[in-house]
């Protein structure tokens, strides 16, 4: 298969490249360690401070049943909002880029 | 076409071969597939990740308190609705299959589905390669046991995705092929990488095909009454089936389907639980510390670790942490190799490879991210329900475990309406745990073969030189023969403690998969030395902590354990009025303790007592992972490897120069 030839070193150098690459870092890692912190809050939370845990909120719902839901509710808005940014901005970069190279 | 009749040929020939071993059974007397409440050991690995734990609490459980003995409860299932039902999932999948035979013609066809499946659906197979029988009946039955801790167990495996949908699937997706061993061996060394990549791969894939085989017998053992033996032939069979013909599409498919019929078992049966609440959800938790069993249930636990609690306190702890989960070192090393070892795992990572753009792998993740979530929020639902409904005490006597909990809660609540729904949900909802297990196992076997065929075979025996008839019929063969080891590792594996082997899967996927893919992709320096180096020590040092880790069997500790029975039991006897004897069910465990106190001997590694005191090796073996892909790579510089990375860099960033999964 005839693959078209880039000279990849020179992309690399492209401003536009390196700011798609600069935000992609930032949001990409930034948000999984936020999510990560988060989620491991619940196993240490649960084992070494219980009290918090058991405080009720809602009837006999207590913080840690809200806490532990709220997990699934953050892992989604992550995603949402990731795939928000990335489709609005990463993709458009991506484009742009690609446009510039192709003329 | 000739190849096609040679596999059909084999298939025939493995299913005589497999009809008349299973006959040989038959005639063996000690086949009992009475729906019994097994003995822990029997029971547990039926369901493979939760229940690593539950085997072992079950050990130290067994002198409970006298429970009182009540008439026993039995799962019965209607035999003619539930093949009934089997008959219709293998018809529908076989039409797949003979469907997705015409398409598959070359090698991307046959890997990635040629690129072909939309995001959407892939969303779907995602869903339906991941959820194994274990969070379908195992996560359930922990919260239907042990409250809190059962839903705290299942957030990990939600949050596993972000690491999966942030870090690895768009630049897999664009930076790769097939397999693994594609991603590795871009700028590295190709031959040893894609080696030691497949490796890894077959490794994960048989551990986790080994947890699912031995659930899948012991499953149906249990359901339908279908011995042992027969049931890991006939899983086999249709697995192999879909692999060999029907390729990825196939597989797809029927993981598309497994996760539909899944959601749509959970939605019902979370219905009926809610309408009995009156779909008001602080009711329903006062319904929970308001019930006299599970208080009952509650104060019997924390008994053990010497608290008294009764009442409504003791229905509250139910909602509370800490009646399962009792080491939280143990609890952070799962969560690690979770949200590190999904990323990892090559049958996860494989369905990247079948969307045709970044922006597809993107959405794919995301639909995946909503229904398994939505799963396990409606699991919460099914486990507490169970709890309600069953009680506790009624679902361990069906499975110490608590592994049959939501299919019992199916039947009653299909019975409440009229009693032929009862029979109709829980043939139903074993249908679908049936589809569950053919989805799960046939993506391993997908996996696990192209390890093999495109790595090994066409990469580094044929140096990449096999035209597209050459390959496909490589990875058709080498289906077969994984498919074939499968089922031969299933049988031979039956008597053996597997339970843990779904998170030894993981470990090894978090410790050594997961850190390379990570630095091939990130790392400017990362080179040859370091893929292998990573690969081998993350995936040794998992397995190595995990036969010296509590999970193993040993001796002298279970020894040790049953002296402990036999003392509190003969103190009973003791207690009692003179001339009354202890209940049956205590008689039977002092029997059985007496019997265990004798025993004597090491580990499989000839250790007395574990060496590392956690289940789950995570926590040590993933920093070890890291560390030596790290040095590795430090230790042996490569330019070629530095100069190539601005190439891998902007491929997997941009797409560009993507391998096309469509070829013509």
């Amino acid at each position: 298969m005839a693959e078209r030839q880039y000279d990849w070193k020179a992309i690399a150098k492209n401003p536009k490249f390196v700011e798609l690459h600069h935000k992609k870092t930032a949001f990409l890692f930034g948000w999984w360690i936020f999510s990560c912190v988060y989620y491991f809050l619940l196993p240490i939370g649960a084992a070494y401070t219980p009290g918090i845990f058991k405080v009720k909120m809602l009837g006999v719902i207590n913080f840690g049943y809200i806490f532990a839901l709220s997990q699934f509710f953050v892992s989604w808005g992550i995603a949402l909002y990731y795939s928000h940014v990335a489709n609005k901005d990463f993709d458009r970069l991506t484009r742009e880029l690609i446009d510039e190279l192709h003329l | 076409m000739t190849m096609k009749k040679i596999f059909i040929a084999a298939t025939l020939a493995l299913s005589v071969a497999a009809a008349a071993f299973a006959e040989e059974q038959k005639a063996a007397p000690a086949a009992a597939p009475a729906v019994s409440a097994p003995a822990a050991q029997g029971a547990a690995p039926a369901v493979a990740a939760p229940a690593a734990q539950l085997n072992q609490s079950q050990a130290v459980a067994t002198p409970a308190p006298a429970k009182p003995a009540p008439a026993k409860r039995e799962l019965k299932t209607n035999r003619t609705i539930t093949i009934g039902m089997f008959m219709v999932i293998i018809a529908i999948t076989m039409g797949v299959v003979v469907w997705a035979a015409k398409q598959t013609k070359t090698a991307s066809d046959f890997y990635a589905a040629g690129g072909g499946i939309t995001g959407t659906q892939n969303g779907w197979a995602i869903a339906g390669d991941y959820m194994s029988a274990a969070s379908f009946l195992g996560i359930s039955g922990l919260i239907s046991l042990y409250g809190y801790d059962g839903f705290m167990y299942s957030v990990g495996w939600l949050v596993a995705y972000i690491t999966v949908l942030l870090i690895v699937a768009e630049p897999c997706r664009n930076a790769g092929k097939y397999t693994l061993g594609d991603i590795l061996s871009f700028r590295t060394s190709p031959k040893p990488v894609r080696a030691f990549a497949a490796l890894s791969t077959v490794a994960v894939s048989t551990f986790y095909l080994t947890a699912q085989m031995v659930g899948a017998g012991k499953l149906m053992a249990l359901l339908v009454g279908i011995p042992y033996k027969m049931s890991i032939i006939g899983v086999g069979i249709l697995m192999v089936g879909y692999v060999v013909f029907g390729g990825m599409v196939a597989t797809t498919w029927v993981q598309i389907i497994k996760a539909g019929l899944l959601m749509s078992g959970a939605f019902l049966l979370s219905f009926l639980v809610m309408i009995k609440a009156g779909f008001n959800p602080i009711g329903f938790f006062s319904t929970i510390v308001n019930s006299p069993d599970i208080q009952d249930h509650v104060s019997k636990l924390v008994l053990k670790d010497g608290v008294i609690l009764a009442g409504a306190d003791a229905g509250q702890r139910f909602l509370e942490p800490g009646l399962y989960m009792k080491n939280p070192l143990d609890q952070i090393s799962l969560g690690m190799a979770l949200v590190l070892g999904t990323a990892g795992m090559p049958h996860i990572l494989m369905r990247f490879f079948t969307v045709p753009t970044a922006q597809a792998a993107r959405k794919s993740v995301i639909i995946a991210m909503f229904i398994i979530g939505g799963f396990y929020v409606l699991t919460t639902l099914l486990g507490f329900g169970a709890a309600i409904h069953l009680t506790p005490q009624g679902i361990t006597q069906v499975d110490p475990g608590g592994n049959m909990a939501t299919l019992m809660l199916a039947q009653q609540m299909g019975a409440d309406i009229a009693p032929v729904f009862g029979d109709l949900f829980l043939a139903f909802l074993c249908a679908v745990a049936f589809a569950t297990i053919l989805a799960v196992v046939s993506g391993l076997v997908l996996a696990a073969s192209a390890a093999i065929a495109h790595d090994i075979y066409v990469n580094v025996i044929k140096d990449g030189h096999a035209d597209q008839h050459e390959q496909v019929f490589a990875a058709r063969a080498t289906s077969f023969v994984v498919g074939a080891c499968g089922i031969m590792i299933g049988l031979a594996a039956e008597k053996q403690n597997v339970a843990h082997l779904v998170a030894l899967a993981f470990a090894v996927a978090a410790s050594g998969n997961l850190p390379v893919v990570i630095l091939s992709l990130f790392w400017r320096k990362f080179n040859t030395a370091g893929v292998i180096s990573g690969l081998l020590v993350g995936t040794i040092a998992s397995i190595a902590l995990v036969m010296v880790s509590p999970n193993m069997t040993y001796p002298k500790v279970v020894a040790e354990g049953a002296k402990k029975v036999v003392v509190a039991m003969e103190k009973k006897q003791a207690a009692l009025p003179a001339g009354e004897t202890l209940s049956e069910k205590d008689a039977k465990a002092l029997a059985k303790a007496k019997v265990d106190a004798q025993q004597t001997g090491t580990s499989m590694v000839g250790l007395e007592k574990p060496l590392f005191t956690l289940k789950n090796p995570g926590i040590v073996s993933i920093p070890l992972g890291f560390m030596a892909a790290i040095l590795g790579c430090l230790a042996f510089p490569n330019r070629r490897s530095e100069e190539m990375f601005d190439e891998v860099y902007v491929r997997q960033n941009t797409g560009l120069g993507m391998a096309k999964a469509v070829e013509h």
